[in-house]
């Protein structure tokens, strides 16, 4: 159940027919259960390397071989819920053989009892975030995709969010990839954290973490941040980043 | 299977405030008044005032006529409706989606959307002779171009985000179908729905007139030839009732079934 991706490359069109490189040399292995956490500047790429890793995008160099058999959960940088059908026909929708206990309990977790009945047009951001969370997990993937799930929110309910997260990433033990921009996030919840360069992207450095993610203590992450802010300082002072 | 859950918010029904209502009854009152008025001034040869159409409607009634040719003029309208809407809806989805059957289809989409109706109608019935085929057929051609337009920006402006969520999530392309896309579409077919009924009223009776035995249209015509006015505005008045009732009670129900997720306009 483990993930290989190596692009080689990727590129896109722009308007005026000049090609840009968006990927280049990318290339990284995903134990089965691991979670990859990728951090790099915005623009540098991220979303365009899961689609191509989730499938939606075959038009790039290179190979990806997912988890084999694995259900895909994901959840996209926008909810991207079903406007016309309410919170849980949304959820039921993607992850049809999901039984009522679990649906229930994933509910629960995510404080979204209140609003089965409600369509995504009541919600705020940060409750559709959340539907979209549910439905990635409803479906008990065996390959998660997480495209920065926590923008965008303040910061009490994005803690939240991210404890919630890492809860339910334990509890099902899935393949887990999430991208963001977020250094702590990338520390509170990944098993190895991938620095990106920016555009076009390719991996700086590899940091894999073994402290399990409950266990991990203020002063580790903090040491954890200090070295990520020093490989990529370095990056931009070789003017690469931005 | 796909359960559906039970605990839905309920549609927004289409309740209208008794102020509304008074509106309308004041509306429909100043029209008979005008009615008469000009009736009085027109004289009763060339407009004939409320009380002699509604005797000609009763009279048409009684002998059963009246609901033999609005039934025979349904029944057209009825399957020429859903032959259009069923072959637009598909063309218009394939133009929407396939840029070859767009460019296929482009130059004869045009053609159709200015082809006189008449035109049509006057060619089937010469070619496929003066039968109910050839009267459903040239109602159902004019009607197809505007459906097969109108959902086909419907599937040009399908949200391509959504798409790949379906994608992602491995949906079965039914349930894609039903649950992503055709909601989607639903104002769009709702649209090309409600201008096409009213296209397809209005050319049914030119089908009517000019080659079938029966029917509103018909008998409109054999009024003409008489000159028989009551005859003729008690039947144009008790088609348009009917059509009235059929929007009211079929269509707008409809549209306001598939809008229900929408925050309503004030």
């Amino acid at each position: 159940m483990q993930l290989e991706v190596e692009i080689a490359r990727k590129a896109f069109t722009n308007a005026a027919g000049e090609r840009h490189d968006v990927l280049v040399d990318l290339k990284f292995v995903l134990g089965a259960g691991e979670v990859g956490v990728f951090v790099g500047p915005s623009g540098c790429g991220k979303s365009t390397m899961l689609k191509i890793i989730a499938g939606l995008d075959q038009d790039y160099q290179g190979r990806v071989v997912r988890p084999a058999d694995a259900r895909i959960g994901m959840v996209f940088q926008e909810p991207r819920l079903l406007p016309w059908r309410s919170v849980e026909e949304n959820v039921r929708l993607a992850a049809p053989r999901a039984d009522d206990v679990a649906l229930s309990a994933l509910f629960t977790v995510l404080e979204l009892n209140a609003h089965r009945s409600h369509f995504p047009g009541e919600l705020s951001l940060g409750l559709a975030r959340r539907v979209a969370l549910a439905r990635a997990f409803a479906v008990e993937p065996g390959f998660l995709i997480l495209d920065e799930p926590l923008t965008s929110l303040d910061d009490a309910l994005a803690m939240r969010l991210r404890d919630q997260i890492a809860t339910l990433v334990d509890s099902q033990s899935v393949t887990t990839l999430l991208v963001t921009h977020d250094v702590d996030d990338a520390i509170r919840l990944g098993d190895r954290v991938f620095l990106l360069s920016s555009r076009p992207a390719r991996i700086l450095a590899e940091l894999p973490i073994r402290t399990p993610r409950k266990a991990r203590g203020e002063a580790e992450i903090a040491a954890i941040k200090a070295e990520i802010a020093r490989r990529t300082n370095g990056d931009s002072a070789n003017g690469d980043a931005l | 299977m796909w359960a559906r859950p039970k605990t839905l918010t309920p549609a927004h029904s289409i309740v209208r405030s008794p102020k509304t209502e008074m509106f309308r009854f004041l509306s429909f009152t100043t029209f008979l008044a005008t009615w008469w008025i000009a009736a009085l001034f027109a004289g009763g040869e060339k407009l004939p005032p409320p009380p002699a159409v509604l005797a000609a409607i009763v009279e048409a009634a009684n002998s059963g006529a009246l609901f033999l040719n609005l039934g025979v003029t349904l029944a057209r309208v009825a399957l020429a409706f859903t032959l259009a809407m069923t072959l637009g809806t598909a063309i218009g989805y394939l133009m929407g989606r396939i840029r070859l059957a767009d460019r296929v289809g482009d130059p004869w989409l045009i053609l159709l959307l200015n082809l006189p109706a008449l035109v049509v109608i006057v060619l089937a019935y010469i070619w496929a002779g003066l039968t109910e085929v050839a009267a459903i057929a040239a109602i159902a051609i004019n009607k197809l171009p505007t459906a097969v337009v109108t959902v086909r920006e419907g599937t040009r402006a399908l949200d391509t985000t959504l798409d790949e969520m379906a994608r992602v999530f491995a949906m079965p392309r039914w349930r894609a179908f039903r649950h992503v896309i055709l909601p989607q579409l639903a104002p769009y077919i709702a649209a090309a729905a409600r201008s096409g009924l009213s296209l397809v009223w209005k050319i049914v009776l030119v089908a009517e007139l000019l080659g079938r035995p029966n029917g509103v249209g018909f008998e409109i015509g054999v009024a003409f030839q008489l000159f028989d006015i009551p005859r003729l505005l008690a039947y144009a008045l008790s088609f348009v009732a009917v059509v009235l009732i059929i929007e009211t009670v079929l269509v707008q129900p409809f549209e306001a079934r598939v809008s229900r997720w929408r925050p309503r306009a004030a």
